[in-house]
Formats: structure tokens, C-alpha cells, sequence
């Protein structure tokens, strides 16, 4: 540094003044007692939420027909998740980041095939209902093209699906097993047995709820949820929480993103995003080497004020 | 068992400020706001025990 | 045995280079520059402090498992205790954050304290994440469904799936905090190593 010349945003002056006394040990006391004591306050006045987990059984029965609907459309490949792509299937893309494709060349990890996870496999773990075992065999014996005719002409049908006396009511024709297997996942969600069948299907230990939450996002009624309690993306609702209680308040330039143009409306954004985010990131860790940012300090003069005591002594 | 119950209770629907597109829960306000305010008192209030510091040269 | 013999050995190098580094007056100091001299400086003090604190209310949550919270008052209190601590943690990071910057604190060989606070920050966003994930509510069964299409259009998801609760708790109660005390030891140990950033030159006398 001697010869060098000096660069006032990279290196320190040499301090030549005066030191104080000064007992860390005393001061990280104290420093936790307070902090403790304010946990303890802010603890005992206002609590932390807890809202309880929606079940697919509470789905269900609070919206059989957006139940049954969204089943409906994991067969028919219309929801969210049987559309994903990467990492559950193949059948999108998946979001680009301008050429790119993370997802999609990452690949499938956690394969999902919503026919078979969500319908056909639930309901195969029942034990055999009257009619249930036969419109298995109907469904497994058919072929794929004879499957879409089923499915569609159902689909149609359901736009006028209701529910009344514990059974959905729809007019399909030509549906082939469909009704009896929509019907029959519908009975079985109620009863809570599907909530069990969705995380069971790896064995009986289970810690992994991939199959149950998907189906559940997939709802109109779980966002609905949701959107009341300002928790949506377009609400800014990754920094938000349950209830009136503060959120993750330090996510607010994430979220912010997702409120204005092109990001509100993108179907990319998600991972335009997360590139900007990790690039804004990666200028916040580089702000040591980035000359103009690093300035700033020194330019604002905001350390006069922290150090005015110095500045005082020392003119 | 409600003793450990908290004082205010903040369950129920928060309280939402909304201009333009920025949408704001209350709570999340009085954090940022108390951060910021925080943060200028932490710069302008007088730190104690000046007497002990001595600037020697 | 010869002296040369014993300084040679690796035991031995390592001993004299952190006793170069840090000599135990440098770990645990007596006295500080005066120019240390604001509120500003608490604030690092205050993250830490608030640090230990999620880990002992978090160390408490694991005692019963992940699910006692729902089912016990007791359980709910030391919940709020964590939630608060953590809440009190990122607001006295973000300070010190602010403050580091406008003190120009990376200045004088400090750029790399300045980039583990920066990835500390970012490690403990992933673990709060992480965390309310693993709520078992119906925060964390939003969060997730949420939280999963960012990760997975960078392709993150394949390997880090936030709707598998048993995943994500690990990452939570072992591999995240161990990642966030690793870093916070080497920031603070640094901080000592390098001593607390000195003012900018007085412009009034550099003019001079």
C-alpha cells in the first residue's frame, strides 16, 4: 500500500488514534439478555399463527364439485400438474429463460402421472366397492384413444356437475368407467381415505407429501383459501403470513417483481426471476469490487454521521 | 391450558394497505417502518460513555 | 527430536498461524478504536445474539418433534418464541447490512467479511424457507406449492423438493444451520482477524 496509490472505496486509512476499553464478553451478555427479554415480550403479547392444514378429506366435503372437477382434469391432463413438465413429466416445457430450459433439461425426477397417482392407484388401494373392481378392468382393458373419447365426453358433462345428497350428479353419456371412478374418488376423499392413499404409495413410512399437495394446488378452492388471506403471488403474498401477524418481510424484492410488467403477466416468470434475483444477489456479495456502487458510501456521506464523534476529535 | 395463550391475539384476517400495486399487511409495515426508524436513531442518538474514549494522538 | 524436527510438523505450523492470526488479545479483545463510537455497532452484536437464540428455541422444537407445536400450549409458546427470535434476527441483520454498507466496511482487506455476511444472509433467507415448510400448516402447504415453481424453472426442484416435508425439515434442523454457523463463526472470526473497519480519510484534511 505504500507506494501504491491510495483508493479511497478499497483500501483503509491507517487509524493512529486512541483506543477504549472494551469487554465483548460483557457486552454479548447483555446483548442476549435483551434480545431474550424482547423474544419473550413480543412472544407472550401476540403468539405466532398456526392455521391448520387443509386435508383433501376438508376439500372435499367443503367443495365436492371443485373436488371432483379437479379430478376430472388430472385425467383429463388439463391441471396444473399434469401439464408441469420437469421435474414431474414430460408433457410441458416447462418455463425458458430466453433459450433456456433448466427445468426441462434437468429432466423428470419426481415422475408424476397424475392418471395413475392421483385416480387409478388410489383407487385400486380400495377395497372392492361394488361396481369399483369392474370399472377398473373397464379402464385398464381399454385403449388409449377409447380412454380420451370417455374422458372428453365426461369432461363436457361436467361444466354442469352438482352435488346433492352425498352423490355427484352429472348427465355423461359415453363415458365408459369414468363416472363410476370420479364418483368413487370423490366418496373416497371424503371419507379421508385418499389423504391416506396419496402418501402411502411409497410404503408405510412416509415423510414426503409431494402427491397430496400438487392434487390440492391443482383446486380452485385451496387458492381461494389462500387469496383471503392475501398469500397469492399477485398479492404480494410471499411476504406475507397468516392472520396479522408480520411475514417474511426481507422477501420484499422478491415478490416485488411479480407485481409489475413484463413479470406480472409472463408465463416465464418464475424463472426471469429467480435470474434476476441470483444476478442482484451476486452484485450485492461483488459490491467490495464493483467501482460506482462502492463509492456510494463515501459519496453519501452517511459515515459522517456514524463517525462524527471521530471527525470531531480529529479536525 | 390457555395461559401460554398470547395476550393480542392476531389470528383472523389481517389488515391490508393498498395503493397502486403495492399491497401491504399492516404487520409487514410496522416492521419495515420500525427498521428504518431504527436504523436513522441507530445513526443520529448520542452513543454513551464518550468520557471513556480517549482520542489520543 | 530437534527443534526443526518439531516446527516442521503440520500440528506445529497450524498452532503458529492462528497464533499469527489471531493471538488471543486479537479473539477476545480489551479494549477497541475509539471511532467505534455509534448504535450502528450493536446491530451485529444483536444479529448474533438473536442467532443464538433461534438455535436454542429451535433446539427446544426438536425435543418433541415436529408436530408438538399443534397439540401443546407449551409446544405454541416456544413456536412463538422461535418465530420472534427469528423475526428480531433478520431485522438486526438487515441493519447491520445497511450499516456495513454505508461504513464502507469492506475497506482494508475486509471484502471477504463482507461477502460471508452477504452469503450468511442468503443461507439464513433459505433456511427461514425452509422452515416455514415445515410448519405442518397451512402456511408451509401454501408456501411450498408455492415456493416449488420458482425452484423448479431453474431446475433446482429435481434435487431440492420443498413439498417433501421430511426433506425439508432436515435442511432446516441440521444441514442449513450448520451451513449458517459455519459462515457466522468465519464472518465474526474475521471481524477479529482484521479489527473493525477504520473511518474514510477526513476529506477537509486530505484536501489540505
Amino acid at each position: 500500500m505504500s507506494k501504491k496509490a491510495f483508493r479511497p472505496d478499497v483500501d483503509a486509512p491507517e487509524y493512529k488514534g486512541g483506543y477504549s476499553p472494551y469487554d465483548i464478553i460483557k457486552e454479548g451478555t447483555i446483548a442476549i439478555v435483551i434480545i431474550g427479554l424482547l423474544t419473550l415480550l413480543l412472544a407472550v403479547f401476540f403468539g405466532s399463527p398456526d392455521e391448520k392444514a387443509i386435508t383433501v378429506k376438508a376439500w372435499s366435503n367443503a367443495a365436492p364439485v371443485d373436488f371432483a372437477q379437479t379430478a376430472v382434469e388430472e385425467l383429463n391432463g388439463t391441471s396444473g400438474t399434469a401439464g408441469y413438465g420437469a421435474p414431474y413429466n414430460h408433457n410441458a416445457t416447462g418455463q425458458q429463460l430466453g433459450p433456456l430450459t433448466l427445468g426441462k433439461w434437468v429432466g423428470v425426477h419426481i415422475p408424476i402421472n397424475t392418471v395413475r397417482d392421483f385416480i387409478i392407484a388410489p383407487l385400486e388401494s380400495q377395497p372392492s366397492l361394488p361396481g369399483l373392481q369392474s370399472a377398473l378392468a373397464q379402464w385398464k382393458g381399454a385403449s388409449t384413444s377409447v380412454k380420451n373419447g370417455w374422458v372428453a365426453n365426461y369432461t363436457k358433462a361436467s361444466n354442469n356437475m352438482s352435488f346433492s345428497n352425498g352423490q355427484l350428479v352429472v348427465n355423461a353419456t359415453n363415458s365408459g368407467p369414468v363416472p363410476v371412478l370420479i364418483s368413487d374418488l370423490t366418496s373416497m376423499a371424503r371419507s379421508g381415505a385418499l389423504d391416506q392413499a396419496l402418501i402411502t404409495g411409497s410404503g408405510y413410512y412416509t415423510t414426503d407429501y409431494t402427491k397430496p399437495l400438487l392434487f390440492l394446488a391443482d383446486s380452485d378452492y385451496f387458492p381461494t383459501l389462500a387469496a383471503k388471506q392475501h398469500l397469492t403471488g399477485s398479492q404480494w403474498g410471499m411476504m406475507n403470513e397468516t392472520g396479522q401477524y408480520p411475514g417474511q418481510a426481507w422477501l420484499w424484492l422478491y415478490t416485488f417483481w411479480y407485481q409489475v410488467p413484463p413479470f406480472n403477466t409472463s408465463p416465464n416468470a418464475d424463472v426471469l426471476i429467480w435470474g434476476m434475483m441470483m444476478l442482484l444477489t451476486a452484485g450485492l456479495l461483488l459490491v467490495p469490487f464493483i467501482p460506482g456502487i462502492r463509492a456510494i458510501p463515501r459519496k453519501t456521506k452517511v459515515y459522517r454521521l456514524i463517525w462524527r464523534e471521530h471527525y470531531a476529535t480529529h479536525e | 391450558m390457555n395461559w401460554l395463550g398470547s395476550i393480542i391475539n392476531l389470528d383472523g384476517y389481517g389488515h391490508y394497505l393498498h395503493w397502486h400495486f403495492i399491497l401491504v399487511s399492516v404487520a409487514n409495515l410496522i416492521v419495515v417502518g420500525l427498521m428504518v426508524i431504527t436504523f436513522v436513531a441507530a445513526l443520529f442518538l448520542p452513543f454513551p460513555g464518550k468520557g471513556r474514549r480517549k482520542e489520543n494522538r | 527430536m530437534s527443534t526443526t524436527e518439531i516446527d516442521r510438523q503440520w500440528t506445529t505450523r497450524l498452532r503458529k498461524r492462528v497464533e499469527g492470526k489471531l493471538p488471543p488479545e486479537k479473539l477476545l479483545p480489551d479494549t477497541q478504536p475509539a471511532y467505534v463510537a455509534s448504535w450502528i455497532y450493536v446491530f451485529g452484536v444483536a444479529t448474533l445474539s438473536s442467532l443464538i437464540l433461534v438455535i436454542a428455541t429451535g433446539t427446544l422444537l426438536a425435543i418433541r418433534g415436529p408436530i408438538w407445536w399443534h397439540q401443546s400450549s407449551i409446544g405454541h409458546f416456544v413456536n412463538s418464541l422461535h418465530l420472534w427470535s427469528v423475526e428480531i434476527f433478520f431485522f438486526s441483520m438487515i441493519i447491520h447490512l445497511w450499516g456495513k454498507f454505508f461504513m464502507g466496511a469492506w475497506r482494508g482487506g475486509r471484502q471477504l467479511t463482507w461477502m460471508t455476511g452477504v452469503v450468511t444472509f442468503v443461507v439464513s433467507i433459505v433456511t427461514g424457507l425452509t422452515g416455514y415448510v415445515s410448519q405442518t400448516n397451512f402456511d408451509s402447504q401454501w408456501i411450498s406449492t408455492q415456493a416449488k415453481d420458482g425452484i423448479n424453472a431453474t431446475g433446482g426442484g429435481a434435487f431440492f423438493n420443498v413439498l417433501n416435508f421430511g426433506q425439508m425439515l432436515m435442511w432446516h434442523i441440521v444441514l442449513l444451520p450448520i451451513a449458517a454457523v459455519i459462515l457466522t463463526a468465519l464472518h465474526v472470526l474475521m471481524v477479529r482477524v482484521k479489527g473493525v473497519v477504520p473511518p474514510y480519510e477526513d476529506e477537509k484534511k486530505v484536501a489540505q
